[in-house]
């Protein structure tokens, strides 16, 4: 097992430290998963498995091969530090699809980190992350594109969103881009905002009362992260979100 | 139905309002004009219950169920939509991802649940949005689009006026619903508010700046708004008046 990283590793900068120092040694080796040649897969988190004391992480290395699909939801939002590195290499013509949620209140941490490899030419890979955060909580996203010399005609988008409910709360956004091609497209975009008071009093004053209106923003929110899911993985991971929306508005 | 009495408000630091009085009865149609920053809409806004608008002094009474009078004031913006007031917005808001279906299925199913009445199934909402969107001509897909996301001005607008015929409330307050209209829109949202509005047992009150809306829907009176305060008060032929010779020579 490697060394506890401290604050200066990057990839684990706003981690909480303290939390993971207990479970260091329990860590896990990513889960491999590998998807064939021309197939599609999908995966979802919707609940990030506990290690202990807290701490809940998933850890999934991806290859996808040339021609094939892979679609993965996550919902980050049950532990106090909770973690999702993915680590995704894409083959030719292959292509990754990312939908994901943090939802934080309290003080929890929670982390989606993602490492994106375009090895070859032709692949596309596309990011959704949404973030809820209210009280003291962190809520963080790390993606990091690296598009090699080879992979021409790579399309590569991030679309990185956070909502803070409460002042106190904290969104850190960071998308990483690495390319050593030179006929790509990284599309790339962070906000990181508050609720609009402005439709909050528009739908008051159509009769919703201020938590449904909050509670109806919010699903409208984090609904972006999963329109790439079918339908039944969609109701799922949102009626598993809504429970914790309730809680946070 | 709605009675204030020297109504003061701030918006801010800044006085708006300085002493409105205003009685609206049930089955009246009242209009307000005024020159610009006279506080038209602050009085629609402050009516609405929006946060900022602050009241400082006087009185606003809108009559319940039972015929008695509630304080206005007391009331959360979602309870005087409940209790019957409808503001139709002037510049109508975009809300990205909830559907106008949704958004006021669940409006109106709110309002319903505080006045003790069955919430609407989806159908019975359903065939209501599509009789009142039929009323002001407007596509059933638009109600299927986001709240006014992609909306031109006039069609936000337009989608105003079929949330008053889907909310049916007892006073609608028309925050320039005219304005941005062109002239066959015009004329379709005059003809929805007298087809929604115009009933013994409903009030409206027109904020306005042009006579085109006032020559469809015709005011029983008419009231120029002028630096916080009514300054005048007549019956339709008052904004013919106005029209002709401006507020400065008719209210002075």
């Amino acid at each position: 097992m490697s060394a506890l990283p401290t604050k200066r590793d990057e990839a684990w900068r706003y981690a909480d430290l303290k939390l993971l120092a207990d479970i260091w040694q329990d860590m896990p080796a990513p889960e491999q998963v590998t998807v064939k040649a021309g197939e599609s897969m999908a995966r979802q988190i919707s609940e990030i498995p506990t290690i202990g004391n807290g701490v809940a992480i998933a850890n999934l290395d991806v290859i996808i091969e040339d021609g094939a699909t892979f679609t993965l939801h996550l919902l980050a939002m049950n532990a106090q530090y909770g973690r999702i590195n993915i680590k995704t290499t894409l083959g030719k013509g292959s292509h990754f699809e990312l939908g994901g949620a943090i939802l934080g209140s309290g003080d929890q941490t929670l982390e989606i980190v993602t490492e994106t490899i375009h090895a070859k030419p032709d692949a596309t890979s596309n990011q959704v992350v949404r973030s809820v955060l209210g009280g003291k909580s962190t809520g963080t996203f790390m993606g990091k594109v690296h598009v090699a010399r080879d992979a021409q005609r790579t399309d590569a988008a991030q679309s990185v969103k956070s909502m803070l409910l409460d002042r106190s709360a904290t969104a850190n956004s960071k998308p990483e881009l690495e390319i050593f091609a030179d006929d790509v497209l990284c599309a790339h975009g962070a906000t990181v905002g508050e609720l609009d008071k402005e439709a909050l009093f528009y739908m008051a004053s159509r009769g919703l009362d201020p938590e449904k209106a909050k509670r109806l923003m919010l699903q409208a929110f984090i609904d972006d992260a999963f329109v790439s899911a079918g339908d039944n993985v969609r109701d799922t991971i949102e009626s598993k979100a809504l429970a914790v929306l309730e809680a946070l508005s | 139905m709605l009675t204030i009495n020297n109504l003061r408000a701030n918006v801010g630091d800044t006085e708006i309002l300085k002493g409105l009085s205003l009685n609206i009865n049930a089955g009246e149609i009242h209009a307000i004009m005024g020159p610009n920053g006279a506080g038209k809409s602050t009085l629609a806004y402050t009516l609405g219950g929006r946060p900022n608008y602050e009241v400082t002094d006087g009185e606003a009474h809108f009559v319940n169920k039972d015929g008695d009078y509630d304080n206005l004031l007391d009331m959360d913006p979602h309870e005087r939509a409940a209790a019957g007031i409808f503001l139709g917005f002037q510049y109508p808001v975009e809300i990205p991802g909830i559907s106008n279906l949704q958004f006021l299925r669940e409006g109106l199913n709110a309002q319903r649940k505080v006045r003790g009445e069955d919430a609407l199934s989806g159908a019975e909402f359903i065939k209501l949005a599509k009789e009142k969107a039929g009323l002001l001509k407007m596509d059933m897909e638009m109600l299927k689009r986001a709240v006014n996301v992609g909306f031109s001005g006039g069609e936000k607008k337009r989608n105003e006026m079929v949330q008053m015929g889907i909310i049916d409330p007892k006073l609608a307050i028309l925050d320039e619903t005219d304005s941005g209209l062109d002239i066959d829109a015009l004329r379709i949202v005059g003809d929805g508010i007298n087809s929604i509005m115009r009933k013994p047992d409903k009030a409206v009150l027109l904020i306005t700046h042009y006579q085109r809306l006032l020559d469809l829907v015709k005011p029983d009176f008419v009231h120029v708004l002028a630096n916080g305060k009514i300054v005048k008060t007549g019956g339709a032929e008052l904004a013919l008046e106005l029209e002709e010779h401006g507020y400065e020579a008719v209210a002075a």
